[in-house]
């Protein structure tokens, strides 16, 4: 799937849901379901900045597709970085750089986050990209 | 002139009434607010106070000779006054407003760093806040200080006997918190007031957190130095006040240079002005100054016997009824305590527990609360504190109860 249907399920996904409760609970299963990051890679480098809890990012590329693997210590945080990693994981460096992001604001999230929770959502969309921007200038 | 109301019996829901925050919902929900530590919400006698400077004498103070400069200056003036018969200073000229305890903290800092020199030691207690750490290590760095540090039991109370070792006659200042705001341990002050002084050295205290539940009297306390914040009183942000004593006070360079605090300027010297403006350079928070003592009209009005009293049943009930749940662990269990509870949930980070009570409309604070050391300390990453005012009630916190029941539910 592309990265814009993969951003779609997770629309319609999202859109099941009648309040914010039910869909913080699904963030939740989600953040559980995350693949955990390996230990060896849960090192300051990977931490993203700008999270309040930490948040732990590792990319590596797989037949010329980048792989995310993450992990948080809050659940909650665990939750938004599956999302993120389900939107971009497997895919191309090239399509990870130029993928829109606005299925977050689509499905509210960044709405219903606290503003430091948001930026922390902010700066861990810029940090999967920038791993993208990274593989991509390798690749060539 | 609006001015605060005068004596209202304790009721909570009577006093309720005063704050009309608490009658929105958030998400859907009446408001809970448990964040009174960060700062206290404010009530409509104060907010009067406020409309009505804006409204009808809004003027520059102290070199207006116009009617509303005149009324702004009395009014500041005034506010000077009922604050220092508030903390009981010996002199109105003690009370320095500022915009803040961090403001009033830094202001001791860079002067009294101006007094010493390298090898002079000062000592700060485990349980400060940011506020009351950086600005020291900042002044050490400038002149060589030694920084020592009185430890912390798990219970979150300061080891005193440590105190009395780290005493020498090399100490110079020792500056310690009233009450904690991530544990909310009261300290026992006096002591290390007396002690410090036996050794030769100032005390500077930080009452942020103490002014809300408390009367201090500075001259009974024998402090040299005294802070607290306006926002945490029930009055505006932006403001607050540092009690010096005269003799410090007189003693100390100014903290900042610029308009009301010279006698004379010319370019080739300037003279100060006297207390208190020596250190007001500028045009200060008037406003706010006036609503600070209004908010202090106000506490007085409800009266900190009965908000001890009060806040301490809370406290109690809350205890109870969250240490009920499986995995609640409270930090800070000293008994002189004031009303705050920092919790976490084995296996739950506080933020998750923060963001989910949010979503059930109610209002605690998750992190470190700016006191690194102490989550250092019990290696943690932060807590939920839940701090309760005079205005929470009882079935405030069995919401609260109810919100962490359902969010361990979910987080785990």
């Amino acid at each position: 799937m592309t990265i814009q249907e993969i951003q779609e399920n997770i629309v319609d996904e999202f859109s099941m849901f009648d309040d914010w409760m039910q869909r913080y609970e699904y963030m939740i299963e989600l953040g559980k379901s995350l693949p955990l990051i390996d230990d060896q890679y849960k090192i300051d480098e990977n931490l993203i900045k700008g999270c309040q809890s930490k948040v732990w990012v590792h990319a590596e590329l797989a037949d010329d597709k980048l792989v995310f693997t993450a992990d948080s210590d809050a659940i909650i945080t665990k939750g938004i970085i599956a999302i993120l990693v389900r939107a971009f994981s497997n895919q191309k460096p090239q399509d990870i750089i130029g993928a829109d992001t606005g299925f977050i604001d689509e499905i509210g999230l960044k709405e219903h986050l606290s503003p430091t929770r948001a930026n922390g959502l902010v700066s861990m969309i810029k940090q999967l990209k920038m791993y993208a921007v990274a593989y991509q200038t390798q690749l060539n | 002139m609006n001015t605060a109301t005068q004596n209202i019996p304790f009721n909570v829901e009577e006093i309720r009434k005063d704050f009309p925050i608490l009658k929105r919902e958030v998400n859907g929900y009446p408001l809970v607010y448990f964040d009174n530590a960060a700062t206290s919400q404010t009530p409509q006698q104060v907010i009067d106070v406020i409309v009505d400077y804006y409204s009808s004498y809004n003027a520059n103070i102290h070199r207006g000779v116009h009617t509303l400069s005149q009324e702004a200056t009395d009014a500041y003036e005034q506010a000077r006054i009922k604050i220092q018969k508030h903390f009981n200073a010996a002199k109105a000229h003690e009370m320095i407003f500022t915009s803040g305890t961090t403001h009033g903290i830094n202001l001791v800092a860079n002067g009294f760093g101006a007094l010493l020199k390298e090898g002079d030691e000062i000592i700060v207690s485990a349980l400060e806040h940011h506020s009351n750490i950086v600005p020291w290590q900042m002044m050490c760095e400038r002149n060589g200080a030694v920084l020592r540090v009185i430890p912390m039991n798990e219970d979150g109370t300061l080891m005193m006997d440590v105190y009395d070792t780290l005493l020498s006659e090399k100490t110079k200042l020792v500056f310690c918190n009233h009450i904690s705001n991530a544990l909310g341990t009261i300290n026992p002050i006096e002591s290390i007031i007396q002690k410090a002084h036996q050794a030769g050295a100032a005390v500077l205290i930080d009452g942020a957190q103490a002014c809300p539940h408390v009367k201090p009297d500075v001259q009974a306390l024998d402090v040299d130095f005294y802070v607290a914040s306006a926002h945490k009183m029930c009055g505006p942000t932006g403001v607050g006040v540092l009690y010096g004593k005269e003799k410090w006070l007189k003693k100390l360079p100014p903290y900042q240079g610029g308009g009301e605090m010279i006698a004379e300027v010319t370019f080739e010297k300037t003279t100060y002005a006297d207390l208190p403006h020596k250190f007001e350079a500028g045009t200060p928070n008037i406003c706010g100054g006036i609503a600070f003592g209004a908010a202090v009209d106000y506490l007085n009005a409800v009266g900190f016997k009965a908000i001890a009293a009060y806040e301490h049943e809370l406290l109690a009930y809350a205890t109870e009824k969250l240490l009920a749940i499986d995995g609640v662990k409270i930090y800070g269990t000293s008994s002189a305590k004031t009303s705050v509870i920092s919790f976490n949930i084995e296996g739950v980070h506080p933020y998750d527990i923060g963001t989910i009570v949010d979503k059930l409309g109610i209002a605690v604070r998750t992190g470190h609360h700016c006191a690194q050391p102490i989550m250092d300390y019990y290696k943690i990453p932060g807590t939920v504190r839940a701090s309760f005012a005079f205005y929470n009630t009882r079935e405030e916190i069995d919401r609260l109860v109810d919100a962490v029941i359902r969010a361990k539910k979910m987080l785990l």
